[in-house]
């Protein structure tokens, strides 16, 4: 009973790893009024380009370039968004779109699709000395892939960014009342172009999480829906970093239910905990509508420069 | 207290200012001083160009002819970073505060580096300590009232070291009491060294607390000077003008008989966040009479919307004909779609409320036909809205509204922005509309406008409906609060 | 190319983009009504199986009528899959993007689920269902093509769509939604909130229509991975058509030649067919860098989920 617990925290945990990283990005760039669909295309681009980072150099240098991927969609997304003034909704969606295809080519192109995929030693488990001999949380939170670690850090680091910078109070101020950041001379579109590319490593981040420290190789489209997912998780979590975090856990623990179901020998259609997910973020987004205060100018249209 | 010898170079100081937004002169090489340490009274009508020669002095609208000058220095604004950087802070008429953030948050709003918590709480304490404008620096915006919001925009103009202060209507949100504390707060800024510059039409408050006064009217300067020269009928005079002729005599018509075509009885207008608009209104419009609606910039908008059908109060019950035209302020948003063309918007209304096929070549020949009896110019029926001039855009909107001869039509400021020829067309349409029996109120911001085509007139002020005489003094003098035994309406 | 291998192509070029018309139509009505439903993707495959499921059970007993039944109701049902997410936008202010797409992945589970358990064909190996009787299957449009009369069915549906979104109250009204609501309602006394529901609906029955007429015409049998994407290069197909019926056919088209010949170069050239995946999101990027006004005024009402409707004045 224990080990199957152990097991689903631990399940938990890695699912929610890359969830929380896109989610955090996520939750920056929507503070400062924008709405990323596009995070998906990060996250996919993130995933191949720390595959082949990986496959040349090394686990550190492979998330860097993963977090670079994801911020090269990001910057062609924050270009029509914040100096073209497209619709958000409908470039995020091609920039999603765009960003499969190309990976899915890019990627059949450089390894054949019947021919060896390339496969990578994952990144190991690093054990915390003291804290993953904890019974159970110990072996769920502390005995994870140091990208994990890097997670734990900048969780409360954004939240005091966001909260103890003017920086950051000036990102919330765009988020929430261009005009006033205007009149307080802050530069919106320079502020807005900003967090889209941060929200974009974080993707790409989450991107090379799932193949640098989980998957070791790249398939089409695995990054299956969890930017679309992330941006969930950030309404879900209410804006605020700690609260995402602790969100993206709970989706992780629903994900990682199967693991449990399994020790337990309860056999249900795998294709319910594959779907849950998505019900779940149906379900979250209904349960919390109309409670919510979602940074005021959210994905509208105003004058920022 | 302002320095009474003119030595020093003015605090603010600005020259042959002027500014044209398309074919409207907003300002007319208008000039006028500030001095160092007084409180300088802006005064004039709505549409007289106050608050953008004061958005010209903060840096948010370049003017296109004129210099600025601060404490003697010629400035170039290119934006209220600028005007911030010189020491100037404006407090716009409608707040732009962070509604989610707190007090403190707003306040530092702009700064660098690290943001400490107590340090912009500290900030918030001393300044209000020194001002008397007290604040609770954790609070959220959100659950301020108003006048503690426009306390907090204020500590924030002077948290930046403004050392000239712009406020546009300030006292148009507060109540009496809080109208009474802000006044006194402006005396003390000013005596502490702030320069103050009030936008207001309220007479008596700039009596009440200004050094100097300038008086705008139709982007025009028409006088400045001390106060103390001033009288309460030279600056009436001054900013409603003399009698000015009428754009055409309108005739009285036969007073309306009949039953009431709308009515609204005790009806009342709360909205979602608490605020109050209207209350207690009881006003009825009868079947061949043109009512004239007066009020402050927003005032109106409430009512005619319920008059229009738009809208449904929260109080009281509103008896309006199931088709009512309606011609909203903002023609382009709410009355056209930009990008369809002339002869599908003015079919909006039978698209909604029919089912079927769209006699398309019915309308368009009647579009054809409203084009030419309204004097509608556009290359044909098939160009989109969007490429109508703003005088061809009301004329095409009245015209569809007048067709098929509507029981009642309202409309807010129907000429707006028209020249003459179009606006007087507009009134006759209006009139002919009157004659078949139409029910019509009309908002407008123009008092002339009001004399001349409306029957009666009402005047909307903190949230009630009261008649006035119609007479442009009255009108004028009931808008801005002053009792006068001529007008027949006592504060 | 002899005459017989130009008809081939010809008629695969049309069978690829039947589904395309299909879903791009549905793309396109839902746009103009100011409804981003990307979860055309999702409505075709559970029109397809519930299509599928009513040929299997009911085929038999039914003769000649199996075919318009079996469309409607998958029809019927892609509509249901849409009321979701329709709910959830005006009931909860659900933005329908995420909702939609959301309910892509759940149909897609879905599917893999029927297939593998409850109608899995019977021998229990693939996971497929069994294939259709002969009586369900769409007639040709020529012999000794694969171009069955469901080309037909997509054109007719989108010179219908055109013929209503032009000339009826209806479609005026559903047009005047997607434009302007703050207009449609001040000035044409509409109910936006109602119009743009019902056009999502229309829109989830064209894309569940699209999964039928497929595993109807093409596949005859329901399997996992029967939409390589169609929902998504609908957006594509409806934006560059300008979201005109009409021009969702052509552009229908033109997409439908693009991925038949991407297939062959896969095959001949070895070039990835997900290529047409990056040509496709580039004409939607194409298409937004070039109109900046018409984009702005696809979306007119408020993105945000959770706020509250504006007060007038």
């Amino acid at each position: 009973m224990m080990d199957a617990l152990g097991t689903f925290l631990d399940g938990a945990v890695r699912t929610a790893t890359p969830l929380a990283f896109a989610a955090l990005g996520e939750t920056v760039v929507e503070r400062a009024g924008i709405i990323n669909i596009g995070l998906e295309g990060s996250i996919i681009c993130g995933a191949l380009g720390g595959l082949i980072a990986s496959a040349a150099h090394g686990t550190g240098f492979a998330f860097v370039m993963a977090g670079l991927s994801g911020t090269a969609v990001a910057l062609l997304f924050a270009i029509f968004v914040t100096l073209l003034r497209s619709n958000q909704i409908i470039t995020g969606t091609a920039i999603s779109l765009f960003s499969l295809g190309l990976t899915g080519t890019l990627y059949r192109q450089m390894y054949g699709p019947a021919g060896a995929a390339l496969t990578i030693s994952t990144m190991h488990s690093s054990p915390l000395p003291f804290l993953s001999r904890i019974p159970l949380f110990g072996q769920a939170f502390f005995s994870q892939p140091p990208i994990t670690y890097l997670l734990y850090g900048i969780v409360p680091a954004i939240w005091w960014w966001l909260y103890r910078t003017h920086a950051g109070l000036a990102l919330r101020a765009v988020g929430e009342n261009p005009e006033a950041a205007i009149t307080a001379g802050i530069s919106g579109r320079r502020v807005q172009f900003g967090a889209i590319l941060f929200g974009g490593f974080m993707g790409g981040l989450a991107g090379g999480t799932l193949v640098i420290a989980q998957a070791g190789t790249f398939a089409e489209g695995m990054s299956a829906g969890r930017g679309f997912i992330a941006i969930a998780i950030v309404v879900l979590g209410r804006w605020r970093p700690v609260a995402v975090a602790f969100a993206a856990l709970l989706f992780g623990g629903a994900n990682a239910l199967q693991y449990l179901f399994q020790a337990m020998g309860w056999s249900v259609p795998y294709q319910i905990f594959l779907a849950l997910p998505y019900v779940l973020t149906l379900c979250g987004l209904a349960g919390i509508a109309g409670r919510v205060h979602a940074p005021a100018s959210l994905g509208k249209w105003v004058e920022t420069s | 207290m302002p320095d009474p010898v003119s030595i020093l170079p003015a605090a603010l100081d600005l020259q042959v200012i002027s500014k044209r937004f398309g074919s409207v002169e907003a300002l007319s090489q208008v000039s006028l001083q500030v001095r160092s340490g007084s409180v300088h009274a802006l005064l004039g009508e709505n549409g007289a160009g106050k608050t953008t020669l004061m958005r010209i002095a903060f840096g948010m609208i370049r003017p296109d002819a004129g210099t600025i000058r601060i404490n003697g220095v010629q400035k170039k604004l290119r934006a209220p970073a600028d005007a911030i950087a010189a020491g100037i802070g404006m407090v716009h008429q409608h707040f732009m505060l962070a509604q989610a953030m707190t007090v403190a948050e707003n306040v530092v709003l702009g700064g660098w580096g690290k943001y400490s918590v107590r340090a912009a709480a500290d900030t918030v304490r001393k300044l209000g300590e020194k001002t008397g404008l007290l604040l609770d620096p954790f609070a959220k915006v959100s659950s301020l009232p108003v006048a503690a919001q426009q306390r907090l925009e204020i500590i924030k103009a002077l948290a930046h070291k403004a050392r000239i202060l712009i406020l546009d209507e300030p006292t148009a949100v507060l109540a009496p009491a809080e109208a009474r504390d802000l006044l006194l707060q402006i005396r003390t800024l000013a005596a502490n060294g702030t320069s103050v510059v009030l936008i207001t039409h309220k007479l008596r408050d700039a009596q009440q607390v200004a050094d100097d006064v300038s008086v705008l009217r139709h982007g025009k300067l028409i006088l400045t000077g001390a106060m103390v020269d001033q009288t309460e009928a030279s600056l009436v005079t001054a900013m409603l003008g003399t009698r000015a002729e009428l754009i055409t005599s309108g005739d009285q018509g036969a007073p309306a008989t009949g039953t009431p075509i709308m009515s609204l009885q005790n009806v009342g207008v709360v909205q979602r966040n608490g605020v109050r608009r209207l209350q207690g209104i009881d006003f009825e419009v009868r079947g061949g009479e043109i009512v004239g609606v007066a009020a402050l910039e927003g005032g109106a908008t409430h009512l005619l919307r319920i008059l229009a059908g738009r809208y449904k109060p929260t109080e009281g019950v509103a008896r309006i004909p199931s088709r009512v035209g309606f011609i909203p302020e903002d023609r382009v948003r709410d009355a056209l779609v930009a990008g369809f063309s002339l002869y599908e918007n003015v079919a909006l209304l039978e698209g909604g409320r029919r089912n079927g096929r769209m006699p398309w070549s019915r309308i368009k020949d009647e579009t054809a036909a409203l084009l030419t009896s309204f004097d509608v110019r556009a290359a044909d029926i098939n160009v989109p809205a969007q490429n109508l001039s703003g005088g061809n855009q009301q004329k095409l909107v009245l015209a569809r509204e007048l067709d098929n001869n509507p029981p009642a039509l309202v409309a807010e400021n129907p000429t707006r922005g028209l020249d003459i020829q179009s606006a007087a067309a507009i009134h006759q349409r209006l009139r002919n509309a009157r004659e078949n029996g139409c029910a019509i109120v009309f908002y407008s911001s123009d008092i002339e406008e009001l004399v001349s085509l409306a029957d009666r007139v009402v005047v909307v002020r903190e949230g009630r409906v009261r008649p006035v005489a119609k007479d442009a003094d009255a009108i004028g003098a009931a808008l801005l609060g002053t009792s006068s035994s001529q007008t027949g309406f006592a504060e | 190319m002899s005459g017989l291998a130009l008809l081939a192509l010809i008629s695969d070029m049309l069978v690829r983009a039947t589904p395309l018309i299909f879903t791009g139509l549905a793309v396109a009505v839902a746009f103009q009504a100011g409804v981003l439903n990307i979860g055309a993707e999702g409505q075709f495959l559970v029109g397809a199986a519930m299509a599928t499921t009513v040929s299997l059970q009911l085929g038999p007993a039914l003769g000649f009528t199996v075919i318009p039944i079996a469309l409607l109701a998958g029809s019927a049902a892609g509509a249901l899959w849409a009321w979701i997410a329709a709910e959830l936008r005006s009931r909860f202010h659900v933005l329908e993007v995420i909702s939609t797409i959301m309910l892509n992945f759940v149909a897609v589970y879905l599917i893999s689920f029927l297939v593998r358990g409850p109608l899995q064909e019977p021998s229990h190996v693939y996971p497929q269902t069994s294939s259709i009787i002969s009586s369900a299957r769409l007639p040709l449009i020529l012999p000794e093509t694969r171009l069955h009369i469901g080309f037909l069915i997509a054109v007719a549906a989108g010179v219908t769509g055109w013929w209503l979104l032009r000339n009826t109250a209806g479609g005026f009204r559903l047009r005047l939604t997607g434009a302007n609501p703050s207009a449609a309602f001040s000035a044409g006394l509409i109910d936006t909130e109602r119009t743009a529901r019902n056009a999502f609906l229309i829109s989830g029955a064209l894309a569940g229509l699209a999964g039928s007429v497929e595993v109807h015409g093409v596949t005859f049998a329901l399997y996992e991975n029967l939409s390589p994407g169609y929902g998504y290069t609908a957006i594509a197909v409806a934006l560059l058509a300008g979201l005109n019926p009409l021009g969702v056919i052509i552009t229908g088209i033109l997409f439908g030649a693009l991925e038949t010949g991407a297939s062959a170069l896969q095959r001949d050239a070895g070039i990835p067919a997900t290529l047409v995946s990056v040509i496709e999101a580039l004409i939607i990027l194409a298409v937004l860098a070039a109109e900046p006004l018409r984009a702005r005024g696809l979306l007119r009402r408020d993105v945000t989920s959770v706020v509250q409707a504006a007060e007038p004045g």
